[in-house]
């Protein structure tokens, strides 16, 4: 959580020095989240997300240099240069994606578990979502094929109550979004986004029906964005004391004072920590900062397999 | 004349047309209490109230579809695309109803609708937000196709679009939002498919559209110093395609390039440049050269994104080329 935490106020730095262009959304307060469900995982189950994608390729365990670079639109980012903050893939860690367009992962996600059944691997995916994307038909086309077809994947509805300015109860009818499983006959369960361990159990419960029974879920996690929507969003649509109440039960704040509780950790032990996170992220930032652009000619690269690689489409000016 | 930002020019036809016929609405995300994502529609919930701006889902299949039954049965909805890259969730709705439902009709049915928003590259967003869709949209019979490059256009051709009793896509362009110019007040309106002579010249006729228009007249003018004479043909309409006015320039300067911002396959400019050499072949001294952007996804990296578009660079060479 710390990792992601950090990144991202690096991120934020970087963004207003203009090192990072383009939009760029932020993970603060949802830390919990990312964290509680991928740390359930096998190191070789998927994981898809949507444009809000940092923590979820740093939770899986994509390097952060590789993100940090990506944000800097450098070839050492882990898409490349070519994806930016929307567009993370760390596929060697089974991170399918960062995608830009609201809802289009989740017939993706459910493709992967398809795929992962097909092939008989015992594997889960869980593909995310934000609380506006629940209203996108392709959700509810994907859920049906989901329980029809009795696909291991995991719907996360990370619930932060705002599609940019428009809060849940201005885009979403029914209460809770759980209820949107009903109709599939579909198992689903919310979970507290600002406690990690609550995350963890109610993703394991999910995880288990998916990899011995074959079985969907679809999870609501509540928790809350403290930033604006991207870093371009000047955020009118709430107040100071929202935000200042919602981040009295900071997901970070409380596992730390319950790991000094339950005695795991010390405090000591616990800015060491922190400070080794901060040296990491800086590493990153440095990594990014010094790592070469793409070369011109990369850009003709990666649109299709090398082995199928028809001759480029280059027309001179006379066309 | 007041001079106003495309952006406010955009609003000002809005407004106008709000007032003037109350079957006209808008509908999209964040158009009403947010003040739209680009703020076109800046205070149009406090003047017109929640029944005429509607905030809607995230649900462009959805809220398209509806605007479009709503045109079927008497309204004349204006949709908001928060970008046009997010028309394609709605494309089915676009293509198959709104441009189809006429005809499958006998012409029963009319649907008096504008799908309107911000398009186009150049902002590092990546290959999912930068699409220039003028030319998909234009591929189908029934959509009207409009591109405004100046704020006078932006604001007579949308109270036009408004007006009409067709399907119109209205792509307005994101980096033009704060570009300033003169527009006439009150009652004003662009006729849809006239294109404009933005500057005239001898030398080369420069057909092109929305931004890619300032770049070729910003390019032109760095020619002009040379003593090289471009003129400079901004569509406006994609389509209908007003051909007599791109074939008045070329009868005159007998060289043309085309500038778009579109990838280069069966870009609108394919389509200009057949027009072209059918009707006008012996008019011809050279080619007919066009410039598009490169035949890649839209890279994040500045610098790449910078190379694959026709930037003014890559114009001046083409109009050297051109003349050579
Ligand atoms: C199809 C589509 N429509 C609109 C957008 C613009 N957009 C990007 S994020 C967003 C809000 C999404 O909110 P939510 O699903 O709650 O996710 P959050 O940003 O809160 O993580 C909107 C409207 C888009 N990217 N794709
Ligand atoms: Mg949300």
């Amino acid at each position: 959580m710390l990792l992601v935490r950090r990144f991202e106020e690096k991120a934020r730095q970087a963004f207003t020095q203009a090192k990072i262009k383009g939009f760029c959304h932020l993970y603060n307060g949802q830390e919990a989240v990312a964290v509680g469900t991928i740390s359930v995982l096998n190191d070789d189950d998927a994981v898809i997300t949507a444009y809000r994608d940092h923590a979820h390729a740093l939770v899986r365990g994509v390097d952060p240099k590789a993100c940090m670079a990506e944000l800097f639109g450098k070839i050492t980012g882990c898409s490349r240069g070519k994806g930016g903050s929307m567009h993370f893939f760390g596929v060697e860690k089974h991170f399918y994606g960062g995608h830009g367009i609201v809802g289009s992962q989740i017939p993706l996600g459910t493709g992967l578990a398809y795929a992962q059944k097909y092939l008989g691997t015992n594997r889960v995916t869980l593909a995310y979502m934000g609380d506006g994307a629940i209203n996108q038909g392709a959700v509810y086309e994907s859920m049906n094929l989901a329980a029809l077809w009795k696909l291991p994947v995991i719907y996360i509805v990370e619930n932060n109550e705002y599609s940019m300015g428009t809060s849940v109860a201005r885009s979403s009818a029914g209460d809770p979004l759980t209820k949107r499983a009903g109709a599939f006959d579909m198992a689903a369960i919310q979970a507290n986004g600002m406690d990690v361990d609550d995350v963890r159990a109610k993703t394991f419960e999910a995880v288990s029906l998916a990899r011995t029974e074959s079985q969907p879920t679809l999870m609501e996690i509540r928790t809350y964005r403290y930033f604006g929507h991207s870093m371009s969003d000047p955020g009118h649509y709430r107040s100071k004391e929202e935000i200042a109440s919602r981040r009295k039960t900071d997901p970070i704040e409380l596992y730390k004072a319950r790991l000094i509780e339950q005695k795991v950790a010390t405090e000591e032990k616990l800015n060491a920590i922190d400070e080794e996170v901060q040296a990491i992220v800086q590493a990153a930032y440095d990594f990014a900062e010094a790592s070469p652009e793409p070369e011109f000619e990369t850009v003709f690269e990666d649109i299709f397999t090398p082995e199928d690689q028809i001759p480029e489409f280059r027309p001179d000016p006379r066309g | 004349m007041p001079t106003l930002t495309y952006r406010e020019a955009l609003n000002q036809a809005l407004s106008e047309e709000m007032e003037r016929d109350d079957r006209v609405m808008l509908m999209g995300e964040e158009v009403a209490e947010y003040d739209g994502a680009y703020k076109v529609s800046q205070g149009l919930l406090k003047k017109f109230g929640p029944k005429r701006v509607v905030d809607t889902p995230i649900s462009e299949s959805g809220f398209s579809g509806l605007a479009i039954g709503a045109a079927m049965y008497g309204l004349r909805p204006v949709v908001e695309f928060m970008t046009w890259s997010f028309s394609l969730v709605a494309y089915d709705q676009i293509i198959n109803n709104a441009a189809q439902v006429r005809y499958m009709s006998g012409g029963q049915l009319s649907v008096p609708i504008v799908f309107r928003g911000s398009s186009g590259g150049g902002l590092q967003v990546g290959a999912t937000h930068s699409h220039t869709p003028e030319n998909w949209y234009a591929n189908v019979p029934g959509l009207t196709v409009i591109t405004p490059a100046f704020p006078d256009d932006a604001k007579g051709l949308l109270k036009s679009a408004i007006r009409s009793n067709n399907p119109v896509c209205f792509l307005e362009n994101e980096k033009l939002y704060g570009y300033k110019d003169e527009v006439p007040e009150g009652e004003y309106l662009t006729e849809i498919g006239k294109a404009r002579v933005c500057r005239e010249g001898g030398d080369l006729t420069i057909v092109s559209n929305s931004g890619s228009t300032h770049r070729a007249l910003n390019a032109a003018k760095q020619l002009e110093a040379e003593g090289i004479s471009v003129e400079v043909i901004d569509l406006r309409t994609v389509k209908p395609l007003d051909f007599a006015t791109i074939a008045d320039s070329v009868v005159k300067t007998n060289r043309v390039l085309i500038v778009e911002e579109n990838k280069p396959f069966a870009g609108w400019g394919a389509q200009v440049a057949y027009q072209i050499q059918r009707e006008l072949f012996d008019d011809l001294d050279a080619p007919i050269h066009r410039l598009t952007s490169l035949d890649v996804p839209q890279p994040y990296s500045g610098k790449l994104e910078q190379a694959i578009l026709p930037n003014e660079e890559r114009v001046i060479a083409a109009v050297r080329e051109a003349l050579a």
